[in-house]
């Protein structure tokens, strides 16, 4: 199913609520925006927020002859999003699953949705490194994944899980395309101190440490996260994140050419 | 295969079920290609749930830590609540269990990142943060800190039945069991582990915006689904406290009301907020104490109510 898939980009992360899901979502209204055919598929099947994220809550996935149609953010449809979210009856309900059936289910993701012509196929996951990591990394041996973007915050009790997340890339052979650096500064909307919550500077050390590309910083944008289906580059174009943005797709673009 | 699951969908159509006792002997069986797996496999409950019930025997009060949400300060939090218990009283004996594999947080946040755990003949001995509190967790059994722990389920959960019924806890007031997001393996093993040894309960941590409670209760459904009672909600990183003006701002701002409006949405109890002090990230950056290093900090005080609150909750019935 993955063969009109030109790029498969990985968004990983040790650490949980690092802004796995926030920085997928902007990358692919990023891109969406550039003018690239993008999907974006959630694997975290025990918290997805991409459906909350997008605003897309309550939307159906049809099934067709061939498979799952994926669920469209627009009638251009230039932005195709799959989760398991929109197989819940209730959004309070939670899916209580071992491994075996976890990797079903991110198996059925993998094979049995109708993505079409896509350039960039973004897939975010779950924190940690175990079975859907594994799972997804299992089943993109036979298709070309250009490799994973880590995301992290500057802190080091979340740089450590990251260092995890790392070897677990180069244990399985997927390339790194570099780190971003999130929630990197917060600027104070009374006085514009800016006040490094969670430190900062980590995501660049991190990235020299592990020797692999530094993509750039983002910091923590209260408006970021509002934003619920708009892309920051264009509601926000003069903020610091979007210029962030703008710059992370810049050189993901470049290195998967 | 996983015990949970009774009689699998592609089961021949007579299938007893994997946990029956004709399971693999059944006339419908021969032909399944299962068929020696369920005659071969153990039946009944799993013998380490009683192991680990004698194992605990001394253990007064067990509580989970959970939250839906990764990075939302479970291992922050529950650090925080250890050393305010250890704190309060010196004769009581607090230990923290961290069941989050993949991520390990608590040897950094309690500062004993670079010790080891040692073997005795009654098991595996804790690492000692304090004279009262001790710490068992998979980051001090890996060699590197870029170790990564590439496991599916049955793995850690192998792992998380170990460190419940071979730790020598010794006599303990309260055991806090951290966890990885999510509602999986790690959670389920949990629950089932101690059912027999009996969950005091669980504490669930929560930030106030809503794609985390979005999470957070789906979370509150497991813990209705596994019968573990919740004993109450903590909102960390509330408010932010600019260190340069002292106004507050909110940076993953409540726009549904916030952690407790969810309470009362799904009639769970309530137990505190905690703020965001980028020093306190500081602390636990450095493994150090914040309780004796900032004693008169808003979020000291904060996390004293919550934690009387909480001791209450646990020894009423005692």
């Amino acid at each position: 199913m993955l063969e009109n898939v030109k790029h498969v980009i990985l968004i990983l992360s040790g650490k949980g609520g690092v802004g796995k899901s926030t920085v997928s979502t902007q990358l692919a209204l990023t891109l969406k925006e550039r003018g690239f055919k993008v999907g974006l598929l959630d694997i975290d099947l025990c918290g997805p927020s991409i459906p909350y994220l997008l605003q897309l809550e309550g939307k159906d996935v049809h099934q067709a002859d061939s498979g799952w149609v994926p669920v469209y953010t627009d009638e251009d449809q230039k932005l195709a999003v799959m989760s398991i979210g929109f197989l819940l009856n209730d959004r309070n309900s939670a899916v209580v699953w071992r491994g075996p059936k976890k990797t079903a289910m991110v198996k059925q993701f993998l094979t049995d949705v109708l993505w079409g012509d896509l350039d960039y196929l973004i897939i975010d996951t779950p924190p940690g490194t175990s079975d859907e990591h594994i799972t997804v990394m299992e089943n993109l041996k036979t298709v070309k994944c250009d490799g994973a973007v880590i995301v992290t915050t500057p802190q080091a009790v979340a740089i450590e899980d990251v260092r995890k997340e790392i070897t677990f890339c180069k244990k399985t052979g997927i390339p790194v395309l570099g780190i971003i650096e999130n929630m990197s500064g917060f600027v104070c909307p009374h006085c514009s101190e800016c006040t490094n919550i969670f430190s900062t500077g980590g995501g660049e050390s991190l990235a020299q440490l592990a020797n692999v590309t530094f993509l750039g910083v983002l910091p923590i944008d209260t408006k970021v996260g509002q934003l619920l289906g708009k892309a920051c580059v264009t509601e926000y174009p003069d903020s610091p994140a979007a210029k962030g943005y703008s710059e992370i797709v810049e050189k993901i673009i470049e290195r998967c050419q | 295969m996983s015990a949970d699951i009774k009689r699998p969908d592609s089961a021949p159509e007579h299938c007893p079920g994997v946990g029956s006792d004709a399971a693999g002997k059944a006339a419908p069986c021969s032909g399944c290609p299962n068929q020696q797996i369920c005659a071969s496999g153990p039946k009944g409950p799993d013998p380490a749930i009683g192991l680990i019930k004698e194992r605990l025997i001394d253990v007064k009060h067990k509580i989970l830590v959970l939250s839906g949400k990764g990075g939302v300060g479970k291992s922050t939090v529950t650090a925080l609540l250890s050393r305010a218990l250890a704190h309060g009283k010196n004769d009581r004996n607090v230990a923290v269990l961290d069941a989050d594999i993949c991520g390990p947080s608590q040897p950094k946040v309690l500062g004993v990142a670079d010790e080891q755990v040692h073997q005795s003949g009654s098991g595996w001995s804790p690492v000692s943060v304090d004279d009262n509190l001790s710490l068992m967790s998979i980051g001090f059994l890996l060699s590197s800190p870029d170790d990564a722990v590439i496991w599916r389920g049955p793995k850690k959960n192998g792992m998380i039945r170990q460190f419940l019924s071979e730790v020598d806890w010794g006599s303990l007031d309260y055991l806090l069991v951290d966890t990885p997001p999510g509602t999986s393996d790690e959670h389920l093993s949990a629950a089932t582990y101690l059912s027999q040894a009996g969950v005091t309960g669980a504490i669930i941590v929560t930030t106030p915006q809503e794609v985390a409670l979005l999470d957070v209760r789906k979370e509150i459904d497991f813990c209705r689904k596994v019968n573990v009672r919740i004993l109450g909600v903590i909102e960390n990183m509330s408010i932010f406290v600019c260190p340069c003006c002292e106004r507050m701002s909110e940076i993953f701002p409540a726009t549904t009301g916030g952690a407790r409006q969810m309470c009362k949405e799904m009639d769970v109890p309530y137990l505190g907020n905690l703020p965001l002090d980028p020093k306190l990230a500081r602390l636990c950056d450095e493994g150090r104490d914040i309780i004796t290093e900032m004693p008169s900090s808003l979020v000291v005080q904060a996390l004293n109510g919550i934690v009387k609150d909480l001791i209450d909750l646990c020894e009423k019935k005692d």
